[in-house]
């Protein structure tokens, strides 16, 4: 059973026939064909395909798209700023927070939806509000500087405004 | 030129801190990793999996299969009868199993359909009859008397025995103030990289053309056993590797993903996409062997160790994999960290009915140096003595072959020590700590690259073309795997850094065989020095072409010319020719450049001829790690909590401190994955920890704070004096652990991962122990 899908993904509004069963990382993949987001398990166990449901983090292989009706979607495809990284992938990017890369979008949307909330996490805060998403080459070390990179780059930001 | 501006001066590259010159397609999640290559008409490609441990195949019914509508093609062990596998003398692994299945989750049949869901509706719909075989899932039962050969060639399932003593052994027992003998058992562990497999195959019906895009560390590998499997000559293959995300040894040989896809792309003669589940990913395995190891050590009451009797056992799986080169360096790389000569070493790798191991990061030595060095502190604590004395009392004091012939030429591990010891504040805090606490500390190394490839064709190690043309823009084309380590980083490094120019003017190709020049792939951290000899190699070669060039137009002798990088002069007065004047003075008559370099290791590294396999460890150069880890223990639950870690790593000169430090962090880390949670699980075969839940991989809220340390002890050999950065610190995790939860609650773990109900077990014991000597 196909039903109509509306929704507002990276700032464009979209109608889509989609599967009741069809979840909503292969509808980012294989409908839409926005192949940043990743799959790294089987479901619910890694984190790597962390997407913003109206601005909260949620994993998209526990989520059926047919659900997302109505809400606005964020990839990380929508991040960069006028075609630059913006704050928190600059972080990720100077202070290594990548290295193979695969954990990364999912790791930088998580950023995303933490730095929202929380401009200026401890790093307490930022190891259990991230720590729903696996990273197998950094241990976490410089992810977490990454963050705090961003978290200062935006304060600084803020006051310059 | 404006005379108020500095003289113009060569950009530096090396030992810059530079973020990754791939980092802004990973981070935009514009990077394309093989998962992410689809066509509108692609076929997906799924494995049947065999549920039977071990058996022999007596008939595969793939007719219901075939008639299911969207089913393309099924293959059966029929499609090929050439075996895959690493080393030439044990290539029999077959990409789906023909006559007998070896282990639970083996591929016995596969196909190509329109969607993942007919695919595997259709793998439910083969019938395969078995006549099951007793399987042994350990090795002790896959050795006893009278067993079943899981190969022909193998009796008694014994993939290789080696056996040795250099030394004497005996004799420096006897010199020994204190004799040891100690026993550790080391859990199965898998890699987790974060990607699943993928492949991606076309099949160009017209010109019975492939080409493979797959998830591999080694596309050479890939290449040669695709020629093999499909009998199709090594010119009708293209091999591309995508990103990759992340391998750890996982991917360093030719999977049966990559060959399945293939074969299924040949017959549908179009395209087919497989990728597996995280299962799957789990049950081709390739991870670090189950083993046990049994040291026996004699040490003089100030610390030296005199001799060392080494036996161990490792369950390898079903098929030979990198068997034999595991077991040979658990045995080659007790050498070349201390200065020990008295060895014998006893190592046994078993065929069992479980999936095959490969070469995990640390390959080989990971599990024998957790128990090398909690012997060492063990009998520190029997002896009275300090675990760094211990330690300071074995250091290597003279450069070059030590007892076994291993090749040492850099030495940073006395400083190693020094700095963790300090910075951990061992000397004012050991012993000193709250109850429940502990510091634990041990040493680790690792080869810098094999120096003996395991083909053995004659060309040089590795080969880097440069090509440079009329826009000024240096394309570095090469076979080397960027994995994540950094490689094409430190590549664009090596060559700006010769040429002293903008490191942005340097782009790199890598990993399309179709373009780039052959590379021996991403194993045994081989990659920075060899091919980064070769990057430095080229680079001289272009700027040699670039001088001879400013030479001519200044009409002056080669070596009078300045090279300053983005400027070339004849004299300091002179104004000289930008970087792009020369660039097109050199295509002048000529055209686009291309130059190669080339590197080779010399012989004196190639490890020794004193036993069979002695060339197994051999390395132009040795990086060398300490650490010191810092441990609370809850007395309730046992369940440990690392507080932090210390690391310092000798990685030679540090060509990008920024990726350096991110490798030793990953590795310490990945340690400890290994010594507190990790640990692949049977039943019956059955592998029932095949999901990121039950095989615990720490997530961000155990992981602890890791300080790593650079030391630069320059090696003479390697580019710009570097050396090994991304392994060598994972296996000192493990007993720096043990032996910190040995300091803060008494009781050594002597069986990894030292999980909390293990840990409980052993603090109630000794509770136990304590109240009936009080009762005595």
């Amino acid at each position: 059973m196909k039903s109509l899908l509306s929704l507002t993904l990276n700032g464009r509004q979209r109608d889509d026939a989609v599967a009741s069963n069809l979840l909503l990382v292969d509808y980012l993949r294989e409908v839409v064909g926005l192949t940043g987001t990743k799959i790294g398990c089987d479901g619910g166990e890694c984190g790597l395909c962390t997407v913003l449901v109206d601005g909260k983090a949620q994993h998209s292989c526990l989520t059926l798209a047919a659900t997302c009706g109505g809400k606005s979607l964020e990839t990380i495809e929508a991040l960069a700023e006028g075609g630059r990284l913006n704050a928190i992938q600059r972080g990720f990017h100077e202070k290594l927070g990548a290295q193979c890369g695969f954990c990364t979008p999912g790791m930088v949307m998580a950023a995303e939806a933490l730095l929202r909330v929380n401009p200026d996490p401890d790093e307490a805060e930022i190891r259990n509000e991230m720590a729903s998403n696996i990273c197998r080459c950094t241990g976490y070390v410089k992810i977490i500087e990454a963050v705090q990179f961003a978290a200062a780059e935006l304060k600084s930001n803020l006051e310059a405004a | 030129m404006d005379g108020n501006s500095l003289p113009p001066a060569p950009i530096k590259s090396i030992g810059v801190p530079m973020p990754m010159v791939d980092g802004p397609e990973k981070i935009s999640g514009r990077a394309l990793y093989t998962a992410d290559f689809y066509d509108h008409d692609a076929l997906t490609g799924c494995i049947k999996r065999a549920d039977v441990a071990h058996a022999r195949i007596l008939s595969v019914d793939i007719s219901a299969a075939e008639a299911l509508p969207g089913v393309r093609t099924v293959i059966t062990g029929s499609e090929t009868d050439e075996g895959h596998g690493v080393l030439p003398v044990s290539r029999t692994e077959l990409p789906i199993a023909f006559d007998r299945v070896r282990y639970k989750g083996e591929p016995v049949a596969a196909v190509a359909a329109d969607s993942i869901e007919i695919a595997k509706a259709a793998c439910d719909l083969i019938k395969i009859e078995y006549e099951e075989l007793p399987a042994y899932f350990t090795a002790a039962d896959a050795t006893a008397d009278g067993v079943v050969d899981l190969h022909d060639h193998r009796p008694g399932n014994i993939e290789r025995h080696v056996d040795y003593e250099i030394g004497d052994v005996e004799a420096g027992f006897a010199e020994a103030d204190l004799v040891h003998e100690t026993d550790y058992h080391c859990a199965e562990v898998c890699q987790v990289q974060t990607e699943p497999h993928a492949a991606f195959a076309e099949y160009d019906g017209e010109r019975d053309e492939l080409t493979v895009r797959a998830s591999t560390q080694v596309p050479y590998y890939v290449h040669l056993m695709l020629s093999k499997i499909l009998k199709m000559p090594k010119s009708k293959i293209r091999v591309i590797k995508p990103f990759l995300g992340g391998g750890f040894g996982a991917r360093t040989e030719a999977l049966n993903v990559e060959l399945i896809t293939a074969m299924l792309a040949r017959r549908v003669r179009g395209t087919v996409r497989t990728v597996i589940s995280r299962e799957e990913t789990f049950i081709t395995h390739r991870g670090r062997p189950e083993q046990t190891v049994n040291i026996r050590m004699g040490m003089t009451k100030d610390g030296r160790v005199t001799a060392v009797d080494c036996q161990t056992v490792q369950r390898g799986g079903g098929h030979s994999g990198y068997g034999i080169v595991t077991i040979l360096y658990s045995g080659s790389m007790l050498f070349a960290i201390y200065d020990l000569q008295n060895v014998r070493y006893d190592g046994k790798r078993i065929l069992t009915n479980t999936p095959p191991c490969g070469a995990f990061r640390g390959h080989g030595t990971v599990n024998v140096r957790h128990a090398f060095e909690n012997a060492m502190d063990e009998m520190a604590i029997l002896l009275g003595l300090d675990p760094f004395a211990v330690r300071r009392a074995n250091l290597i004091t003279e450069m070059g072959h030590v007892a076994n012939d291993l090749w040492v030429n850099s030495y940073g591990l006395p400083e190693c020590l020094d700095i963790v010891e300090k910075a951990s504040g061992w000397k004012d805090r050991k012993g000193r700590l709250a109850p429940g606490k502990g510091l634990g500390m041990a040493c680790s190394h690792y080869v810098s690259g094999a120096s003996k490839p395991v083909n053995w064709t004659g060309e040089p190690h590795a080969t880097i073309n440069l090509k440079l043309d009329f826009d000024g823009t240096i394309v570095i084309l090469t076979g080397a795997s960027e994995i994540g380590q950094g490689s094409s980083t430190i590549l664009v490094q090596c060559v700006a850094e010769v040429l002293g120019i903008d490191p942005t003017r340097v782009k790199i190709v890598a990993a399309d065989s179709r373009v780039t020049p052959k590379d021996n792939g991403s194993y045994s951290s081989r990659v920075t020095y060899m091919v980064g000899n070769a990057a430095i190699e080229a680079a001289n070669n272009l700027k040699g072409l670039l001088i001879a060039a400013a030479a001519k137009k200044f009409d002056v002798n080669p070596e009078d010319v300045e090279c300053l990088g983005e400027v070339y002069r004849a004299g300091t007065q002179d104004d000289g020719m930008t970087f792009d004047e020369v660039v097109m003075a050199a295509l002048e008559g000529t055209g686009t450049i291309t130059v190669k370099g080339n590197f080779d290791t010399l012989p004196e590294s190639w490890g020794g001829k004193k036993y069979r396999g002695a060339a197994i460890g051999g390395s132009m150069a040795f990086s060398y790690a300490a650490q010191v880890v810092e441990v609370t223990v809850d007395p309730d639950t046992a369940e440990i909590s690392v507080d932090q870690v210390w690391v310092a790593h000798d990685c030679g000169k540090a060509l990008n401190p920024l990726t350096v430090e991110g490798q030793i962090q990953g590795s310490v880390w990945m340690g400890m994955g290994q010594a507190m949670t990790e640990e692949t699980r049977y039943h019956d075969g059955l592998m029932i920890s095949g999901n990121m839940l039950d095989y615990r991989v720490p997530t961000f809220v155990e992981s602890p704070p890791i300080e790593a340390h650079i030391v630069e002890a320059n090696d003479p050999h390697g580019p710009f004096g570097a050396k090994e950065a991304g392994e060598a610190s994972l296996s000192g995790f493990l007993p720096a652990l043990t032996s910190a939860v040995a300091d803060a609650m008494g009781v050594r773990a002597h069986e990894l991962p030292v999980t909390p109900d293990r840990l409980l077990q052993l603090l109630e014991d000794k509770e136990r122990d304590m109240r009936s000597a009080a009762a005595e």
